[in-house]
């Protein structure tokens, strides 16, 4: 009976693939994520994008909600530095960044579930980059066992 | 502190009759030996109860919001250096008026974690207690035990660099000169050397003892919003349980809400009837704001808050 359950764990282990939010700035990154779609540049099929007006909409709380309820890794991206929309939400949005990756890392929280970029509108290159990146450290790492509501230490989760 | 005591309550006095102001907020003597509460003294008469020594562990600061009206005239406020960084972190982000405000600067030794005196005591009832040198001597019936006084101190006061407000109108006898850099801090220092995981675990093991009283949140003069987002119920950000994704979400977003405005005053940890030990978090956020941001919570009232400005040239190494 327990080796049953083991081996059904490892053979779900096998194909388990991770589930990462995206959250992309309306005006950059989002609109990378499209050049790089029409271009048809491949990336990993992980992620789940969200579109927001800018990267400093979001809050730290979205971020740890996604953990809690069940992705595996959460992106941030926006404008480049001088090219926000709003002239400075994504500055404001870098110091909340530094801030709580700093805090989450310092609490033993792997550094690669969050994470944050800059991608412009014209970088449909770069955003395939920035999603395989995050993607493999992600599944590096493994399903995410932190911050997780109702996780069971024996269950495999995806 | 007897004569600090003394010199305390004159002043109130002649402030109170010279009416410059209003009301003073300070401490008085608690319901036992190592307690003292908050006081409101709007009469010279009453001045004589004013205490102030190494129980006097509230922060006061969260007073000014609530006791102050339109028109009454100025409130004075007893304040420890922490106090006293609040109540110009206060007047940074427009809770108060700067002239509003009368700032009685007392020189602070630390105050004493009911948690550490309780544990030597071995839970018996304190009635009475002296400070002798470094030494504390507590008495109760039956017995009598001589403590370092470092060793009852709450860690925030451990690590304390600001002893006496850096702002104040008036000082109660002389102001204590901030530490010239920060003061070492060994448990700090030695948790940051642990691996993730021994950090989470330690984290883990930490929270899931809270109770989701609100405690340290309403201790905190820096929690002052009208509606905190735990309290919010549409949306409803997270569970009210004591799941410990919720609970750990919970303290998570308290440091962050108080990023680069925690004062360091410990009132939260003392606070806690869990003893959860919550200073590590704010001391992290407080470190990482003063060497990424260059900027010290509640030193300068006209000093925009770190988390409220930018700068261009902000280090920005952990984005891809």
């Amino acid at each position: 009976m327990i080796e049953a359950k083991v081996e059904n764990t490892i053979g779900r282990h096998k194909d388990w693939q991770p589930k990462i939010l995206a959250f992309l700035c309306n005006w950059c990154s989002y609109a990378g994520a499209d050049l790089a779609g029409v271009s048809r540049i491949q990336y990993p099929p992980n992620i789940r994008v969200v579109r927001i007006p800018c990267s400093g909409r979001v809050n730290p709380i979205f971020i740890l909600k996604c953990l809690q309820n069940g992705f595996d890794g959460v992106l941030v991206s926006g404008c480049h530095p001088g090219d926000c929309h709003y002239i400075s939400g994504n500055y404001v949005a870098r110091r909340k960044f530094a801030v709580l990756k700093t805090l989450l890392e310092f609490m033993g929280l792997e550094p690669g579930r969050v994470q944050f970029s800059w991608v412009s509108a014209g970088e449909g290159e770069k955003f395939a980059q920035v999603v395989t990146k995050v993607t493999e450290d992600v599944k590096k790492l493994g399903p995410a066992r932190k911050l997780v509501r109702n996780l069971e230490p024996t269950e495999t989760k995806y | 502190m007897a004569d600090v005591e003394q010199v305390l309550r004159e002043t109130v006095r002649k402030l109170l009759q010279e009416q410059k102001v209003c009301r003073v907020i300070g401490y008085a003597r608690g319901s036992s030996a190592l307690r003292s509460t908050p006081v409101f003294i709007e009469d010279e008469k009453d001045a004589d109860s004013l205490v102030f020594d190494i129980t006097c562990g509230n922060n006061l600061t969260q007073y000014l919001k609530k006791c102050g009206k339109a028109g009454d005239g100025r409130v004075g406020i007893v304040a420890k250096g922490c106090d006293g960084r609040a109540v110009v972190q206060y007047i940074a982000e427009g809770q108060v008026k700067r002239e509003g405000i009368l700032i009685i600067g007392i020189p602070c030794e630390g105050v004493l974690d009911h948690r550490k005196a309780c544990d030597k005591t071995q839970g018996r009832e304190v009635s009475e207690y002296r400070i002798e040198g470094e030494k504390v001597v507590l008495k109760g019936k039956d017995f009598e035990v001589s403590l370092d006084k470092f060793d009852v101190l709450s860690d925030s006061c451990r690590r304390c660099r600001y002893p006496s407000p850096p702002v104040h109108d008036v000082f109660i006898t002389e102001p204590k000169e901030a530490a010239s850099q920060e003061p070492e801090c060994k448990e700090f220092d030695e948790f940051e050397k642990l691996d993730a995981s021994e950090r989470w675990a330690f984290f883990e093991n930490e929270f899931s003892k809270c109770i989701r009283c609100y405690a340290c949140r309403n201790a905190c003069p820096m929690c002052y919003c009208e509606e905190c987002f735990v309290d919010q119920s549409n949306p409803q950000w997270f569970g009210k349980s004591t799941d410990l994704s919720d609970t750990m979400i919970f303290h998570i977003v308290r440091v962050l809400h108080t990023a680069g405005r925690c004062v360091d005053c410990g009132a939260c940890e003392r606070a806690c009837p869990l003893g959860i030990n919550l200073g590590l978090l704010n001391k992290k956020v407080e470190k990482e704001i003063q060497e990424r941001f260059g900027y010290t919570s509640g030193l300068d009232p006209d000093e925009t808050p770190a988390m409220a400005a930018f700068d261009e040239e902000d280090k920005q190494e952990f984005i891809l």
